[in-house]
């Protein structure tokens, strides 16, 4: 049974030149017709999957906050009208610094919004201009004190790292810049160049300045150093909290556990299926409408399937995979289920046990996806 | 035609109507364009029933403007003497790669038509060709052609007839083959000035052999001319130098139709066909002869053709091993020069050591191969043949560098080189010589055939023409220069194998022999480009060129750094799944050498380079 409820919002007043999500441009979009459609499929879910308790809620886009203070108020009223959110939820809402005034802010945290998750990415300009954002550095500030003043305190930034053109030293500063903010959590991902991208093109000409693998590697060491010298637990490969501040939602997916996915083009983990749903909005419209449901896509997991997932998610966290908890869901030993993969790898020392749990090392963190790789079985 | 002759004056009476004759022409020069205008003009056939440039059969040869496999066409001319004459036009490949195939089919005439461009002048390998035809004693009639094209310098061209082929400049008729300017002429010319055949049609069967191809339905369809003799179905043959006996099931001749005969006597072109299997039994230059009267003996000129320029071909994909195997079975029935055995690579895996006549040679085995049965092809570095003596006295022919012995074993090596001759316009004289000298030429011979064009004679290692030269040729003149080589024997050289090493493994399909003072250029190079092409790898990796145990060239692939999934946005777990799986798949299109993952692709680009990328 899920616990936890992901809801897109795919409307943005700007389109950044590296994202590949889902998402439109604002102006001119039935945004209050796909606010009505996404609480239908919140009732339509919840009668087919009824759960008993919803413990997190992540409300991403896309730009949430894109939303008119009525229009995001009736999304997130349509999430407590169907869905049995616990009290202790944890409820975080997408914010681009200076989308959300105070109003916006009083009205989420109103409506039980707790946690905040806002969209930085970088503290030079001239960067934020060649990435296509439409904020500036005054506007973060402006955010989180709208957010103080609302009462939501639990404030997480999104940062990215290896952009085109970033030196090291501009990281440096922009790491320093965040550590030093009011906030509890911090993301950060390096830059991934993907098609449909304006980047994606840019690059395709040779237009793009790219860092060497090398600097990404030093910012990433950087990035690890700075955050623990100033109590940002490295929890997860990108993710890094005071203590306690961990984000229960990501978790979920981390844990290979279900959730619920709401909205145009979002993703669902549900009775053992993954779910997508349609992303261009005539499409999510008119299948909600003609087929009560808007998926596209729906996979049984495999068993084996289901395995792998524990392992290439699991092994992101810095706890790593706990081996007894591995027999307790799949009825064999990790040694078992992957022979030879493990001893391997730990000799190559990119896994390191520590007890009955299996982690990355530190070189194995760099190395991710080399590792994550050899955990898909070969058929 | 289509007569049956019943006694020995008849077939000499009809001997001495026909003219067998050939035509030698430069690629472009308009060879196809005249066959096509002397096949209207006679009696062969109709407009309707002919495509254009009705000679070249395969679309291959189409495409690339040449003639591979010849043909023989009977054509009926009935000309201003008022006779009418039986002509075999014979045609033959323009390439030296087939110098062989073309020196025999030119013996099956006794004259030939050579087209020069009036705008271009002779070129180098229509003058090998002439030179072949005159060591046939054929009787040679040169066509300017294309008079008609406002840059034509048909005066010029003539001196240059005079002057390089020694031919008397008032014998050059005037031609357009295109707008049919000068036809009538040229068909006169092959009565008038090529001889008749000889022979006793009633001696015995000598039947030259001049080209054979393989039909799926019909066997081996033999192309002959008959010297002596008469032939007739159902009778007993030998090849004489195969020494073999067949039984004639069917003789006849193209017009160019395949048209079925009674017989075939003295001085006809035509086919034969005998459930020849496998044309390595039917032998261009062999001789046919009755079984149960042979010839005392067989023609001269007959030659077992030896490969000269070797290389390793490999599927792309590894399943794909059986099927290219029935690829080179199936293009050996139609190509006795084409040899092959399996090789095992450990970079490339399972694949085949193939002997070609020549790089044009070579080219169209590996086209046909990927076009007509749809294989992609890796392929080596093409490689001669190594004389080697070893300081034990051993002698070896050395085909492939992985099996070259040591250096320090070496006693002697011998490489083979060609008299390569280059016609160029003057101003291309400077990079055309600096290039002979960097491919360790020896300069033998300079001749300014007119006041703007000079022939350039070198003799050069085949190992440096196979490499790279005809493309510098061609960039370095412009595409001016036209280029003919033969062989002229082996000569000792400073010759070192050379291995490119990863992780400090040998990867064996890009061993070379080169000339020890290029070998630091050439090793550079290629470890440059692998270190370009590899991927990073979770360790650093050396990649090196050496000399047995000396390393004389290095290059190093650095460490992967960093690999690591991006945010997981809203749970897409497929999406990183894909990616990972992607990435694993694309792992294991690698090959293993060394630990090192290897993409194909670092291979084929590597063995694909030249000098000038």
């Amino acid at each position: 049974m899920a616990r936890a409820l992901y809801v897109h919002v795919p409307f943005c007043e700007q389109i950044c030149h590296y994202c590949d999500f889902n998402k439109f441009f604002l102006k001119n979009q039935p945004v209050d017709q796909y606010v009505d459609t996404a609480v239908e499929e919140m009732e339509m879910t919840t009668k087919r999957m009824p759960t008993e308790q919803i413990d997190t809620i992540y409300v991403g886009g896309g730009t949430p906050t894109a939303l008119t203070t009525p229009q995001l108020e009736r999304l997130l009223r349509g999430i407590t009208t169907h869905f049995p959110v616990a009290p202790d939820a944890e409820w975080t809402v997408e914010v681009n610094p200076g989308s959300a005034d105070i109003d916006k802010m009083k009205m989420m945290k109103q409506a039980g919004v707790n946690r905040l998750s806002i969209g930085v990415q970088t503290f030079d300009e001239g960067l934020l201009q060649a990435i296509n954002r439409d904020h500036q550095n005054a506007h973060v500030e402006e955010t989180l004190h709208a957010a103080h003043t609302a009462g939501i305190t639990n404030l997480s930034i999104d940062l990215m790292f290896g952009l085109p053109t970033q030196t090291f030293r501009q990281w440096q500063q922009t790491l320093q810049a965040a550590v030093s903010l009011p906030v509890t959590h911090i993301s950060a991902y390096s830059l991934k160049i993907e098609p449909k991208t304006v980047f994606y093109q840019m690059m395709n000409r040779g237009h793009l300045r790219m860092p060497a693998q090398e600097v990404e590697a030093d910012m990433y060491e950087e990035l690890l150093q700075t955050a623990e010298a100033n109590d940002f637990l490295p929890y997860e490969i990108s993710n890094f909290a005071k203590p306690g501040f961990e984000s229960r939602h990501n978790l979920t997916y981390w844990n290979n556990e279900g959730y619920y996915g709401i909205g145009a083009g979002a993703h669902s983990y549900t009775e053992g299926i993954r779910r997508r749903n349609h992303g261009p909005l005539p499409k999510y419209f008119r299948s909600m409408e003609e087929h009560g449901h808007p998926y596209l896509e729906e996979h049984p997991v495999t068993f084996q399937e289901k395995m792998e997932e524990e392992m290439f998610m699991g092994l992101r966290k810095r706890i790593g995979v706990s081996g007894t908890q591995f027999h307790e869901r799949y009825g064999m030993r990790l040694d078992e289920a992957f022979p030879s993969v493990v001893p391997e790898l730990v000799e190559h020392g990119l896994l390191e046990r520590n007890e009955e749990r299996l982690a990355l090392t530190e070189k194995g963190r760099l190395l991710g996806n080399e590792v994550f790789e050899r955990f898909l079985i070969d058929q | 035609m289509g007569v049956i002759y019943v006694n020995r004056e008849q077939r000499i009476e009809r001997r001495d109507h026909i003219r067998n004759f050939s035509i030698i022409a430069h690629i472009d020069h308009g060879k196809s364009t005249l066959a096509d205008r002397i096949l209207e003009q006679t009696s062969a056939l109709t407009d309707r029933e002919m495509k254009d440039q009705m000679l070249d059969a395969m679309d291959l040869e189409r495409e690339r403007g040449i003639t591979i496999k010849l043909n023989a066409v009977q054509l009926g001319y009935k000309a201003k003497n008022g006779e009418t004459y039986i002509f075999h036009l014979i045609d033959t490949p323009g390439h030296v790669d087939f110098a062989y195939e073309v020196s025999r089919s030119l013996a099956a005439c006794e004259g030939a038509l050579l087209i020069v461009d009036a705008a271009q002048g002779i070129e180098a390998q229509t003058l090998a060709n002439v030179y072949l035809a005159l060591d046939n004693e054929l009787e040679i009639i040169p066509v300017i052609n294309k008079i008609d094209l406002p840059s034509a310098e048909p005066e010029k061209v003539r001196k240059e007839v005079e002057d390089v082929i020694g031919l008397p400049g008032e014998e050059c008729i005037p031609a357009s083959a295109k707008s049919g300017l000068g036809i009538e002429d040229i068909m006169e010319a092959v009565v008038e000035r090529v001889p008749a055949p000889t022979g006793d049609p009633e001696g015995p069967l000598q039947a030259m052999i001049f080209d054979s191809i393989y039909d799926p339905y019909r066997g081996v369809i033999v192309y002959i001319r008959i010297v002596e003799g008469t032939v007739k179905p159902g009778e007993k043959i030998r090849m004489m130098n195969k020494g073999k006996d067949f039984e004639v099931q069917e003789i006849g001749v193209f017009t160019p139709k395949p048209v079925a005969q009674d017989e075939l006597t003295v001085g006809d072109v035509g086919f034969l066909i005998a459930s020849v299997k496998n044309v390595g039994d039917s032998q261009v230059g062999d001789t046919i002869t009755h079984a149960n009267r042979p010839a005392p003996e067989p023609l001269p000129g007959y030659r077992k053709l030896n490969p000269m320029v070797f290389c390793g071909l490999y599927p792309v994909d590894t399943n794909n091993y059986n099927d290219l195997r029935e690829a080179l079975e199936k293009l050996e029935l139609n190509d006795s020069a084409l040899q092959f055995e399996a090789e095992t690579s450990q970079a490339l895996g399972f694949g085949f050591r193939c002997g070609f006549l020549g790089l044009l040679h070579m080219e169209i085995i590996q086209e046909r191969i990927e076009r007509e049965f749809g294989i992609d092809l890796i392929t080596t570095a093409p490689s001669v043949v190594y004389e080697v003596t070893k300081t034990d006295g051993t002698f070896m022919e050395i085909d492939n560098p992985s099996e070259m012995p040591d250096a320090q074993q070496l006693e002697q090596v011998k490489e083979p080189y060609v008299k390569a001759e280059v016609m160029v316009p003057n101003e291309y004289v400077g990079p055309v010589m600096e290039l002979c000298q960097r491919k360790r030429g020896n300069y033998l011979d300079m001749k300014y055939l007119d006041e703007t064009r000079v022939n350039i004679v070198y003799e050069i290692p085949l190992s440096e023409i196979v490499y790279d030269f005809f493309d510098t040729l061609k960039s370095s003149t412009k595409g001016y220069a036209s280029f003919d080589y033969e062989l002229i024997g082996y000569k000792e050289s400073n010759l070192v194998k050379m291995d490119i090493l990863l992780n400090g493994e040998t990867i064996d399909a890009l061993s070379i022999i080169v000339h020890r003072d290029s070998a630091y250029n050439r090793g550079k190079h290629i470890a440059d480009r692998l270190k370009d092409l590899i991927p990073r790898q979770q360790f650093e990796v050396p990649v090196q060129a050496s000399i047995g145990q000396k390393v004389i060239a290095r290059s190093t692939i650095k460490a992967m750094r960093k690999n690591v999934l991006a945010k997981c946005y809203g749970g897409d777990v497929s999406r990183k799944r894909k990616l990972l799986e992607k990435q694993k798949e694309g792992k294991k299109r690698m090959k293993s050498v060394g630990n090192v993952e290897v993409p194909q692709e670092a291979f084929m680009s590597v063995l694909s380079m030249d000098e000038n990328k």
